[in-house]
């Protein structure tokens, strides 16, 4: 802001040392929590080592990453994690956007309900895994027991149905973070508007896609791209319900196993690489889409 | 508006699918937790009651140390990161500087951060330097999701404070520093405290962190512990066991859920649709 009162720009220029004090230790530790790990993570990615090996130490340039993009267990990785993404982000968007309408038209018992669906967001990951997986499994489980089910239905043994369960465990633990979201936005959508629709004759469905659909755009996308890079990072739950066996080995979980288990820092660096890459990519696409709808936003709100 | 018999009844079912979702797993692993040893594989709902389970865990040694450093480690990533954001969530919210959208677009990029990207340095760092398995060597690694969650939750809330009594302040020969400590803070102390049962929240779930930067009671937290539980024989998880412990630490949190859920709801969505 520029001021040509000599007092008022002393009290900016001390407003603004203020500003940066108090907002520098924030920054400095937070660039120095994860910029330097990643900057050494890149630095470890270059080399070869390994932890069991550590006298073969060497610099090797970009041949880890050659390694990863030519491994055909990479690449499935790759895919079995965006399935697990897509699938379970897809399925909270329409269960949040239930959840939420039904909120937002709450008759009575709002109370008990937004207190119920706090719940799955407050138990701990790994909690919720295990609670699914003894629901499942077929020694444990209930699931077995239900009408239309196998008595001896072992979900964890096959692929299709391991998937399943770990998207019905996201799907179950994320989607009342989606529905609060959600339901912020439908507040923002003005009720003169509906009346109107209503007495043109437009029906709830129309009404919905028409009217609320594209006035909560904003509050969607902001959703949808939480729920999205979070749900690429997916680890607990896999770890916990299958450890990646049976072709549902995620991305986080090969990381996991090639740096941890395998303590081949080399190879497992330029893998997490890889995975801040993809993270920056996914993100970069829905900050192009979403930058130009809350652009619209603002121009229309102030 | 109007509500009609069949509204209600619509509305009432509504209700009842929403407490069924959201509480079937959390009922079924409490079952699983009291039912007898000799019933755990019946599939039903309720077989007895037993609570040989909870005295078994808190005899553990393990599942104790565990519980202490969840507890321990929780708190000090909260108190460090709720500090530290909210002299920033401040500046950002009051005062006038250029960098702001640099500040908070770059805590958003932060907290999006793929924590699997710097286990494995932190991991090589730690075992050099010595935090490989301590307290600090998971507060640290904390940070990356605490303080950019509570940067954005604390500048929502300090966006609504009243800014004229710091003026008022100010006016009275307050410097910027007392207006903020007295002035502020007493005002802003309900969104502090909303953004630190966030933080607590998210610092008591990580699972990624602990699995990797600890191997035992020393610093392992509760989800860690859980992952590594092993019953009487190695290759057979003590379900009752897994189950009881489950419970144990997720009780506290769904109290405080249950209790604070207006201002949860509030800080959860503030940060997301104002930002």
């Amino acid at each position: 802001m520029a001021s040509g009162n000599g007092g008022v720009s002393d009290r900016a220029r001390s407003e603004r040392r203020l500003a940066y004090m108090l907002c520098a230790p924030a920054v400095i530790a937070m660039l120095i929590v994860t910029g330097y790990p990643i900057a050494y993570a890149f630095y470890l990615s270059l080399q070869k080592f390994d932890l069991r090996f550590p006298d073969e130490r060497e610099f090797v340039g970009l041949q880890n990453y050659v390694d990863v993009l030519t491994s055909s267990t990479w690449w499935s990785d790759v895919a079995t994690t965006l399935i697990v993404t897509v699938s379970s982000v897809a399925l909270e968007l329409v269960l949040g956007m239930a959840i939420a309408l039904v909120m937002h038209r709450a008759i009575f018992g709002r109370g008990p309900v937004r207190a119920s669906i706090l719940i799955p967001y407050g138990i701990v990951t790994v909690v919720a895994a295990f609670a699914w997986r003894y629901a499942f499994d077929p020694t444990s489980g209930f699931v077995q027991g239900l009408p239309l089910i196998a008595d001896d239905w072992a979900p964890f043994s096959e692929r299709d149905s391991s998937l399943l369960v770990i998207v019905l465990t996201e799907v179950w633990k994320t989607t009342p973070f989606m529905a609060l979201l959600l339901l912020a936005g439908l507040a923002l959508v003005p009720d003169e508007l509906h009346e109107a629709a209503k007495v043109d004759g437009a029906n709830a469905v129309q009404r919905f896609f028409r009217i609320t659909l594209p006035l909560m755009k904003p509050a969607v996308l902001v959703a949808l791209l939480f729920r999205t890079l979070d749900a690429f990072r997916i680890f607990d739950t896999v770890f916990i319900q299958t450890a990646g066996a049976n072709g549902t080995e995620t991305v986080s979980i090969l990381g996991y196993n090639v740096l941890i288990n395998r303590v081949n820092l080399g190879l497992g660096s330029a893998i997490s690489i890889l995975i801040f890459i993809a993270v920056i990519l996914i993100a970069t696409f829905f900050v192009k889409v979403l930058g130009t709808s809350t652009a619209q936003q603002r121009g229309e709100g102030k | 508006m109007q509500t009609t018999g069949r509204e209600r009844v619509l509305w009432g079912i509504g209700i009842l699918v929403v407490l069924f979702y959201a509480l079937l797993p959390v009922v079924w692993i409490a079952s699983l937790s009291v039912k007898p040893a000799d019933k755990l594989s019946d599939g039903k709902f309720f077989s007895g009651v037993s609570f040989d389970n909870y005295s078994s865990i808190f005899e553990d040694d393990t599942f104790l140390a565990a519980l202490v450093n969840s507890i321990g480690i929780a708190i000090i990533a909260t108190v460090i990161s709720i500090a530290l954001a909210a002299m920033a969530a401040y500046a950002l919210a009051r005062l006038d500087f250029a960098g702001k959208a640099v500040i908070l677009s770059g805590a958003l990029a932060v907290a999006m951060f793929p924590p699997i990207s710097i286990v494995g340095s932190l991991f090589d760092m730690w075992r050099t330097i010595g935090l490989y398995d301590t307290w600090a060597g998971l507060v640290i690694p904390y940070m990356t999701f605490t303080l950019p969650l509570a940067i954005y939750t604390l500048s929502a809330f300090f966006r609504e404070i009243p800014w004229e009594l710091e003026q008022a302040a100010q006016v009275d020969g307050a410097t910027p520093f007392q207006a903020f400590r007295k002035v502020i803070v007493p005002l802003a102390a309900p969104g502090v405290f909303t953004a630190a049962i966030l933080v607590f929240i998210f610092a008591w779930n990580d699972f990624i962190f602990a699995n990797t930067l600890t191997s035992t009671d020393n610093a392992r937290t509760v989800p860690a512990a859980l992952a590594f539980f092993t019953g009487g024989s190695q290759f057979e998880q003590p379900i009752g066991a897994i189950s009881a412990a489950a419970v144990v630490v997720t009780v506290p949190i769904i109290v405080m859920v249950l209790i604070f859920q207006r201002r949860i709801v509030a800080g959860l969505t503030a940060g997301a649709v104002k930002g």
